[in-house]
């Protein structure tokens, strides 16, 4: 039921972003996700419940804004690399640990250095990242780790657990 | 208005630039991605704000795309770039560290002994 409830939301929230707020639409949109997530709910595996809803406040105020933030500065960082003619790159696929054990939260953790320049997931495993990393700075993976994921790593792992 | 609108359009499509050129001038398939994907992030962001502000009425729409394109664009050029590792793609001769080697290894090594 919980999965249900779930499913259903989220497809009603992305059908409302969609459409506006208009009465004819509410109740079609309502039918059609009630009857899409009764059909997906066997197929998904995961679920919301009241407890979620300061994880999600918390991903929504204090992740998102840190994560602007990196993804901007390593932006430039990399367009700074591109740009310059001598192109300052010192590339090499480093290991980076991790402590989050929710595969949810590895997959927040992966997607989130991926999308900051310089740095791209290649493969995750039970307890680390393994990532592709244009200009390596540091001499073993505690290094690595605190300059590439330090700041993600400690918001995620207070919200999946 | 416009002209902050018009200054976020510029922006984005500054960043693709970059991001083209870089996949000219980088070395090698891993270091190209890098440029190629990344510079779609920011790049689509500031394009999404400028198109918000001229007309703000898209908004709902364009956080919908903005959801789909953070899940999706780092999966995808993950997964690019392993099948390229996998594959054996050339390595830009300055690549001096390569711990991903050890790990594949030692996965190899597992399968052969279950």
């Amino acid at each position: 039921m919980k999965k249900n409830i779930s499913s259903f939301l989220i497809i009603w929230i992305t059908w409302i972003l969609l459409t506006g707020i208009n009465i004819n639409e509410l109740i079609v949109g309502f039918i059609v996700s009630a009857l899409l997530s009764y059909v997906i709910s066997n197929l998904i595996d995961y679920e919301f419940s009241f407890n979620s809803i300061p994880k999600i406040i918390k991903f929504l105020v204090v992740y998102i804004p840190v994560f602007l933030f990196e993804l901007i500065k390593a932006n430039l960082d990399v367009a700074y690399r591109v740009l310059s003619p001598s192109m300052p790159i010192n590339p090499g696929f480093v290991r980076i640990p991790t402590k989050i054990k929710s595969e949810y939260g590895r997959l927040t953790l992966a997607n989130s250095i991926t999308l900051t320049p310089g740095t791209l997931t290649v493969d995750v495993s039970e307890d680390s990242v393994y990532i592709h990393w244009i200009d390596v700075k540091g001499n073993n993976n505690e290094d690595y780790q605190k300059n590439v994921s330090a700041s993600f790593e400690k918001i995620l792992g207070g919200i999946f657990n | 208005m416009m002209y902050i609108a018009y200054f976020f359009l510029i922006l984005g499509a500054f960043f693709y630039a970059i991001g083209g050129l870089g996949v000219y001038r980088m070395p090698d398939v891993y270091n190209r991605s890098q440029a190629g994907t990344k510079a779609t992030t920011l790049g689509t962001l500031a394009l999404l704000i400028g198109i918000a502000i001229i007309n703000p009425s898209w908004i709902p729409k364009l956080l919908i795309i903005v959801v789909f394109i953070a899940i999706t664009n780092p999966i995808g050029s993950s997964v690019l770039v392993r099948s390229a590792y996998l594959k054996g793609a050339k390595q830009y001769e300055g690549t001096n560290i390569d711990e991903l080697k050890e790990y594949y290894n030692k996965e190899d090594a597992n399968h052969e002994t279950n």
